[in-house]
């Protein structure tokens, strides 16, 4: 009994970083509306700063002092942010701002390395709670005991600060109408500024609190954005509230999960996650999300087929990329399989995001659901190539089935969020069940047939299947199933009203979708020989989004061009530089801030100003910068 | 009269929040090729009652019958199905497609194509699309993008949508609020031809006097939830309890002494 009371004060002590940290990103959310992918960045960063601050000041007063003045000076460092960086795209979709602030992560990752290092650092214990305290035989740390006490405080301080400072009353204004409170004359700049200030501030000293408890390294933030994303969708995003019952959830579900389930934990809490997302879509203690004011779309030039003078181009194009192997080597031939096949996953990520309208942050599930289909069927039941890549992808199918039918119940930020905790399920399986899929080693000697088997000829193979399904994809777009599609995301309310069942038109989109990846995924298993986790992972998911974005998600096909640019960059970034996270993190950033339609929609956007230099477009444009 | 078949009929229909009774115990009923108008103050329970009509809402008790079918319990897009056209308040169309797609796609879930996923949707029932088109008068912006549309044309493109299933019955949430008042006439005189012309039933709420006077065969007026009057305009326009309540004094909302009253 004892030792299920000591598991218990274990979680609640867990749950004070997590709720400091979650809280922070609620409170920003509710005013800015900004989901700010960054906040583990922020964490991270204040571990780091509170590591060097704390070993270079000794005594009490070095410690706790170390600690507030680290989280002191992150916050600064989140201010700088806010006022070069997200004033920019406080207006831009959802999608841009999850991209721009993850693009910060992973400049931060690089930079914490350059600075720290890459090895994993230990911190000092907290003066005055080193010891442990006796619980009928069993030790509880006694920082333990202070980071359970302290969650309840900062709670505490920041309801008086929410109900009784004029500061406080703003911050709430602002969180049900932020146009109101701008009307009523309130400086909505330095309002969103010291409140993401207030935010990066909590984030940072969860993370300082931390270094007397775990080791500080460079892969924290990841691991915490995951958790406190699962922890705000569950409380509900804006909610304090919400955020302190969640954490303390989630940190109890994690300490008694490992006793219940050692193998796979993590699947207890998306489990959790995705009961309370499906019986209360806008978390236990939030709202549910007000529809109005909204100006849907971006498009005003819609979407058209190819003339028959850019079909022949796409055509020639496709003629040249298949004459490659005759004057190209082994190596470049790889790499053009590797491009042809993010072809393939970031058209069907494109397709679900441009149609749809449903940006998924986890869509590396289902191409690695695909080649994790292709290394059981050819490793496990030793099928032939061409058998195991028509059936491999039907694993990302059937994952696409499930957790699509799931998740098209919500949409906006919370889809992104619950697509990326299912990809994260499907990653811990992989990462987890080591008896079927080799955890971390992986899937070992995938490879091809001979047919296949030489670099020309399985290049062949991934340009073709790549071109079919571009192709086939482009025809479901202008199909009666794509405009169905288009009409849910454009106007839910008339679609229903024209008969059409959004939920069911939204969850085809997302199986076809997912299979599409699926069947990227399968060559990818054939292409490297092997699957490992990694295929299932955020980086990749992201990866994807990047590719959309960067060929414009408004466009039909820009998603091709975008995988080619940001894959062959990629490439030889990583044969250039040590720290090509910087350099990708720097360029989504740029990408978003500068460059909002992609490289095919910015081309568009010049060709239509040419082509009519009417008032007409003119008032089109500036419907397009107020459209949010 | 009675030889016109019922399309709607709505008996002891009832909804509350919390305390607050937003309908109580409506029942009314409606023809072929009749136009009923819904008026009362705000806050009468007028766009509760509608939402329970188009399946948004469930009523907590009462029944609703539309063209046979017992309705209470089933969806919006089943309720279209049986030959229900809508209109909004505030316009929902779909901005990123051209006028003539926004039609098409109501064809396309007509035809029950919604699955097909090989088919060109540019070819799909173009005609038929283009007819509707100009029986609204729209024909000419077929090619335009939807979102360049003004506020006056968007509300004659969702007639046009709201006819693309050959409705029986027209369901219109106060349909010429925000626009103009010679747009309002012209868009209720299209509306009203088009309804007689093709026998379907209209139900619409309005605020504009003007337009429910000069256009609604029967009139409606609810207040708190409750049904307080009901007739013909001249008997409703004459009725003391809604000139109290909802129309007040004088003949403004007379058509024929309109210039006279000089509102």
């Amino acid at each position: 009994m004892a030792f299920y009371f000591v598991q218990f004060l274990t979680g609640l002590a867990s749950a004070a970083s997590l709720f400091l940290v979650a809280s922070g990103l609620s409170i920003i959310f509710g005013v800015t509306r900004i989901v700010n992918f960054a906040h583990g960045a922020f964490y991270m960063l204040g571990a780091y700063v509170a590591f060097t601050l704390t070993e270079r000041f000794s005594g009490a007063l070095g410690f706790w002092g170390g600690i507030v003045v680290a989280a002191l000076i992150v916050a600064a460092v989140g201010v700088l942010v806010e006022m070069v960086l997200l004033r920019r795209i406080y207006h831009a979709p959802e999608l841009f701002q999850l991209l721009a602030t993850f693009g910060l992560t992973l400049m931060v990752q690089d930079i914490v390395v350059l600075i720290w290092g890459p090895d994993d650092l230990l911190g000092r214990r907290a003066p005055g709670f080193r010891g442990a305290v006796d619980f009928f035989g069993q030790n509880i740390p006694s920082y333990d005991l202070f980071l359970i006490a302290l969650s309840p405080i900062v709670l505490g301080g920041l309801w008086l600060l929410f109900q009784r400072t004029r500061w406080g009353v703003l911050v709430r204004a602002a969180t049900q109408d932020r146009d109101m409170v701008a009307a009523l004359g309130v400086n909505q700049k330095w309002l969103f500024t010291s409140v993401f200030a207030l935010g990066v501030f909590l984030a940072a000293l969860g993370g300082a609190l931390q270094i007397p408890r775990d080791a500080v390294h460079h892969a924290l933030d990841l691991r915490i954005i995951v958790d406190v994303f699962v922890v705000v969708v569950i409380g509900g995003l804006g909610s304090i509230i919400g955020a302190f019952v969640a954490a303390v959830l989630v940190s109890e579900l994690n300490a008694f999960g490992i006793l219940i389930f050692p193998k796979i934990s993590i699947i207890l809490v998306f489990l959790v996650m995705a009961v309370v997302l499906i019986v209360r879509p806008w978390g236990l203690f939030g709202k549910p999300e007000a529809a109005a004011r909204r100006t849907p779309g971006l498009t005003v030039n819609p979407w058209r087929p190819l003339t028959s003078g850019e079909r022949s181009m796409s055509i020639g194009a496709l003629v040249l990329a298949a004459m490659l192997p005759l004057f190209a080597g082994n190596y470049a031939l790889t790499v053009g399989s590797e491009i042809a096949i993010f072809v393939i996953f970031a058209a069907s990520l494109h397709f679900l995001m441009s149609v749809g309208g449903l940006a998924s942050f986890g869509h590396a599930a289902y191409f690695g659901l695909g080649a994790y289909g292709v290394a059981f069927l050819a490793k496990a039941a030793g099928l032939p190539m061409i058998v195991s890549l028509l059936l491999g992808p039907l694993l990302g199918l059937l994952g696409a089935a499930v957790f699509g039918f799931f998740a098209v119940q919500l949409s906006g930020v919370y889809f992104a969020m619950l697509t990326l905790a299912f990809a994260q399920i499907v990653w811990s399986i992989a990462f987890q069940w080591v008896a079927v899929t080799g955890g971390d080693n992986g899937i070992l000697g995938v490879w091809p047939d001979k047919w296949a088997a030489g670099p020309a000829s399985f290049y062949w193979l991934s340009l073709a299947i790549a071109a079919l399904a571009v192709t086939v994809l482009r025809v479901i777009v202008f199909s009666p199933f794509g405009f169905a599609l288009r009409a849910t995301r454009d106007s839910p309310l008339r679609s229903e009203a024209i008969g059409i069942d959004g939920k069911r038109v939204q969850w085809t989109a997302f199986v076809i979708s997912g299979t599409v990846a699926g069947i990227g995924g399968a060559l990818f298993a054939y292409l490297k020989g092997s699957v490992f986790p990694d295929s299932l992972g955020i980086s990749l998911s992201v990866d994807a989004l990047v590719m959309v974005l960067l060929g414009g998600v408004e466009t039909v096909s820009g998603a091709v061009i975008g995988a080619i640019v940001f894959k062959a960059a990629n490439i030889w970034l990583v044969s250039q530089t040590d720290l090509s996270k910087l350099v990708l993190g720097g360029f989504i950033v740029l990408m978003v801030v500068a460059f909002p339609k992609g490289i095919v929609g910015t081309l568009e956007a010049i060709r239509n100003r040419r082509r009519s230099s009417e008032p007409k477009s003119a008032l089109a444009t500036s419907r397009i910068e107020v459209a949010e | 009269m009675s030889m016109v078949p019922t399309l709607l009929s709505v008996q002891n229909l009832s909804k509350s929040y919390g305390g607050v009774h937003a309908v109580r115990s409506v029942s009314f009923e409606l023809r072929a090729g009749e136009i009923l108008a819904l008026i009362g103050p705000n806050g009468a329970g007028k766009s509760t009652c509608f939402d329970m009509l188009n399946g948004q809402n469930t009523p907590d008790s009462g029944r609703i019958n539309l063209l046979g079918e017992d309705t209470v319990g089933r969806k919006p897009r089943a309720i279209w199905r049986l030959g229900v056209g809508r209109t909004f308040q505030i316009t929902a169309t779909f901005p990123t497609m051209t006028v003539r797609e926004n039609v098409q796609v109501a064809l396309v879930s007509y035809g029950r194509q919604l699955f097909n996923l090989w088919g060109s949707t540019a070819s799909y029932a173009r005609d038929e699309a283009g007819r509707l088109l100009d029986l609204v008068g729209m024909g000419a912006y077929a090619g335009r993008p939807c979102g360049e549309l003004a506020y006056g044309d968007l509300k004659r493109l969702e007639l046009a949508i709201a006819l693309a299933n050959q409705p029986k019955l027209l369901l219109m949430d106060e349909p010429t609020a925000g626009m103009a008042p010679r747009e309002r006439i012209e868009l209720m005189r299209l509306t009203a031809r088009i309804a007689r012309e093709q026998s379907i039933g209209v139900l619409f709420t309005e605020h504009d006097m003007d337009v429910v006077f000069e256009h609604a065969d029967r009139i409606l007026v609810l207040n708190r939830g409750s049904l307080i009057a009901e007739g013909s305009p001249e008997e409703v326009r004459g009725n003391p309890q809604v000139r109290a309540i909802y129309l007040g004094e004088g003949l403004v909302y007379d058509a024929r002494h309109r210039e006279g009253a000089g509102a």
